[in-house]
């Protein structure tokens, strides 16, 4: 539908003002003339209509909209307690929506050569590679997955966008969306409430336990891979599904804001676990809100490992509101120079005889900062509950920092906490050791970072934490020397 | 090919002290050196200076493997060129396997483009795993995390054993074992005698010696050797005492 009042940037203005957060030294852009769907910079009402017109949304979609951007506008940045780093996001210089015309592209030649460099050290597929480089803006992944997509929807599982599923099948997404984490749970729930586009809905009948992780991949283009992307799975009674999502990749980026919503529903008995790699060029700012809410029995696990970034703040969580729900939180965190991980988990216990578990792992290199927020709270009116939190800190260089900011609240005799925290420094007695057996100073650290996330790089899939310590090692040789 | 290791007038610092005063030795394969003294002598401090700890200084004299100085070397440069040094305190590495830290090591030893061979690595990891009488489970346990001491001294020589070097030092690997752990790990460094392997091993008690018999002796006083003969020399030290040399040197 075409709206008459959209402003179409000239051809030449286009290359005038590039999209803010481009690194101008990663290369030269060229965009698309073709302008027929085109929001412009900043967030207004208008964007937002705009926005949910293109989608075709049924009204009660632009109202949730309309809402959310309202809440957003009137919600300070909260950081009275979140780094003021934050002040640096200019909010009317991002473009809030793109559609797959649009998006600046590069020719391979202009991708630089430390990028093709990582691609091959990952051993990332070819036919991937130009996708994440900004080559094309579109990765048909019909060819590859096909197989699995046609055994998967056999069993009745529906996985759709946010907007195809709201569309063709709101009597099963409108239950649950926006109900785990509410439009205001924080200023960047709000903003991406109003402006979410793309991102996986999943519905899995009872009584299913699906065979094959679910990607990202499989719907790729290129909404999904955008700033805003909005996710909600829900598993019916009895049923099991494992969703991953992201890859070690460094990911062309021209927005510096990703703020995505996952939200997950685990029904009576069933088991969600959602795995996630992120590697984000260091000019991004990552702000995920991540919650699950786990019924009776069920369980609920989030995998979670982030490298770079300018600043990430993410606290997977799980609402325990049935009786023996299970919720675990396992986390790895990875702050190279000039790059802030805020992460963390929040458990929050709603039902007698529920059980969380949260291990999170830090590594801060040079000057990266790595900050460990958990949530716990288990009130004294439930019986039976149990927490085991340990969070581990490793520091590479004299200059590394991290923090950590527990807020446990366990009330009740009959509910029991543990709480574990370290932080150590690279031993240099131990690195010698390793080069007296001929290992460079390089090959040790990374043996002894990829040992340290050991047991935890070992619950993701097996070609995750193969990339994963390959990541790790190139991360290190960039730390040594 | 037979190796020499030379060591001509070391003195090695530790900040500003000085540990080392000038010794010189000439160790070469085929031979086994042991050098015993009294505690705070400087024997550890020589096979770590040797090995190239960042902590020590050479101040002064030269040490040279097959007659090029190894000075100027990094600790894994000495490594490769055929220099092994058996911890007296051996590090944990943990969350990294026997099996994957053994492999990165046997590995950076080879040359360049070369491959190791995954099941001729195992067939001989295992032979010497079965030797030096270690379980072959432990090649999923993390490197010397939780092991108990005679453990650890044993995964050193299967450590020796797998990199087969030019040079081993071995930094008083008889302290804490008990008889039986070290009659193990002395058959394994038996085993692995032979013309091709110079041995300097470093000790506080003659007992070790009775297993790993040494053909040639030095007494280490205060940072330099006072004294040197074959192994009688050690029997005669376990007799009279480390105040015998002491009297010696005051006498001479």
């Amino acid at each position: 539908m075409e709206d008459t009042n959209t402003t179409l940037l000239p051809a030449d203005a286009a290359t005038e003002s590039p999209v803010v957060g481009i690194d101008q030294s990663a290369g030269n852009f060229s965009y698309d003339v073709k302008y027929e769907f085109d929001a412009g910079s900043g967030l207004s009402e208008r964007v937002v209509e705009y926005i949910s017109s293109v989608k075709k949304e049924a009204p009660w979609i632009r109202e949730f909209r309309l809402n959310a951007l309202k809440t957003f506008l009137s919600r300070p940045l909260p950081t009275h307690w979140a780094t003021r780093d934050l002040e640096s996001i200019d909010f009317s210089k991002i473009r809030y929506y793109l559609s797959s015309g649009q998006k600046p592209k590069r020719s391979w030649d202009e991708v630089p050569a430390d990028i093709k460099r990582t691609f091959e050290r990952l051993g990332i597929p070819e036919q991937e590679r130009k996708f994440l480089a900004g080559v094309e803006a579109q990765f048909d992944s019909e060819a590859a997955y096909s197989n699995v997509k046609e055994a998967v929807s056999k069993q009745g599982v529906i996985f759709l966008n946010s907007s195809e599923a709201l569309k063709e099948h709101p009597e099963i997404f409108r239950r649950w969306f926006g109900k785990v984490i509410p439009t205001g749970d924080n200023k960047f729930s709000a903003l991406n409430s109003a402006v979410f586009s793309g991102g996986s809905f999943i519905y899995v009948p009872p009584g299913i336990k699906v065979a094959h992780p679910l990607q990202a991949y499989f719907r790729i283009n290129a909404e999904n891979f955008g700033q805003f992307e909005r996710t909600l799975i829900i598993v019916d009674e009895g049923s099991e599904v494992t969703y991953m999502e992201g890859c070690t990749a460094p990911k062309f980026s021209t927005s510096t804001l990703h703020s995505a919503v996952v939200e997950l529903v685990a029904m009576k008995g069933a088991k969600i676990q959602y795995i996630t790699v992120q590697n984000w060029a260091s000019n991004v700012f990552n702000l995920v809100t991540k919650r699950g809410l786990a019924h009776e029995a069920a369980e609920i696990k989030w995998i979670d490992c982030n490298i770079g970034s300018r600043l990430t703040m993410k606290y997977p969580g799980v609402v325990l509101k049935g009786r023996k729900s299970r919720g675990e939180v396992i986390s790895i965190a990875l702050a190279n120079d000039g790059q802030h991980q805020d992460t963390g988990a929040k458990m929050v216990h709603a039902a007698d005889e529920t059980t969380s578990n949260i291990i999170a792992k830090s590594i801060s290199v040079g000057q990266g900062r790595s900050t460990y927020r958990g949530l716990v709270h288990i009130p004294k009116h439930l019986k039976g509950c149990k927490n085991n939190t340990e969070c581990d800190a490793l520091l590479i260089n004299t200059n590394s920092r991290t923090d950590t900011y527990p807020a446990i609240t366990v009330r009740g005799a009959a509910n029991r906490s543990q709480h574990e925290a370290s932080v150590s420094k690279v031993s240099e007695e131990q690195i010698f050791y390793m080069r007296q057996r001929g290992l460079t100073e390089g090959q040790a650290m990374s043996l002894s970072v990829n040992g340290f996330i050991n047991d935890l790089a070992r619950q993701f899939p097996m070609e995750y934490s193969v990339e994963l310590k390959r990541l790790i090692d190139l991360e290190m040789e960039g730390s040594v020397g | 090919m037979p190796s020499t290791l030379e060591i001509s007038s070391l003195h090695v610092s530790i900040g500003e002290k000085e540990i080392v005063k000038g010794l010189s030795l000439t160790i070469k394969s085929g031979e086994i050196h042991a050098v015993m003294g009294p505690n705070g002598t400087g024997k550890s401090t020589l096979s770590k200076a040797i090995a190239g700890h960042p902590d020590y200084t050479v101040t002064g004299g030269d040490i040279l493997l097959d007659g090029k100085s190894i000075l100027q070397m990094e600790p894994d440069e000495r490594a490769r060129a055929g220099l092994f040094l058996a911890f007296q305190y051996p590090s944990e590495i943990p969350g990294v396997s026997i099996a994957n830290f053994l492999r990165a090591a046997v590995q950076s030893h080879m040359g360049e483009g070369e491959e190791l061979d995954a099941t001729a690595y195992y067939k001989r990891l295992y032979q010497k795993m079965d030797l030096l009488k270690i379980d072959r489970k432990f090649t999923s346990r993390s490197v010397n995390e939780g092991f108990s001491g005679g453990e650890k001294k044993r995964c050193e020589i299967l450590q020796m054993a797998m990199l087969e070097p030019k040079i081993a030092m071995m930094d008083e690997t008889d302290s804490g074992l008990d008889i039986d752990a070290l009659r193990i790990v002395s058959a394994g460094v038996n085993e692995l005698r032979g013309p091709n392997l110079g041995v300097l091993l470093i000790t506080h008690y003659q007992r070790l010696l009775n297993y790993i018999v040494p053909d040639y002796v030095h007494v280490m006083w205060d940072g330099r050797i006072v004294k040197s003969g074959d192994k009688s020399l050690a029997l005669e030290l376990e007799a009279k005492g480390y105040d015998w040399v002491k009297k010696e040197l005051v006498t001479a």
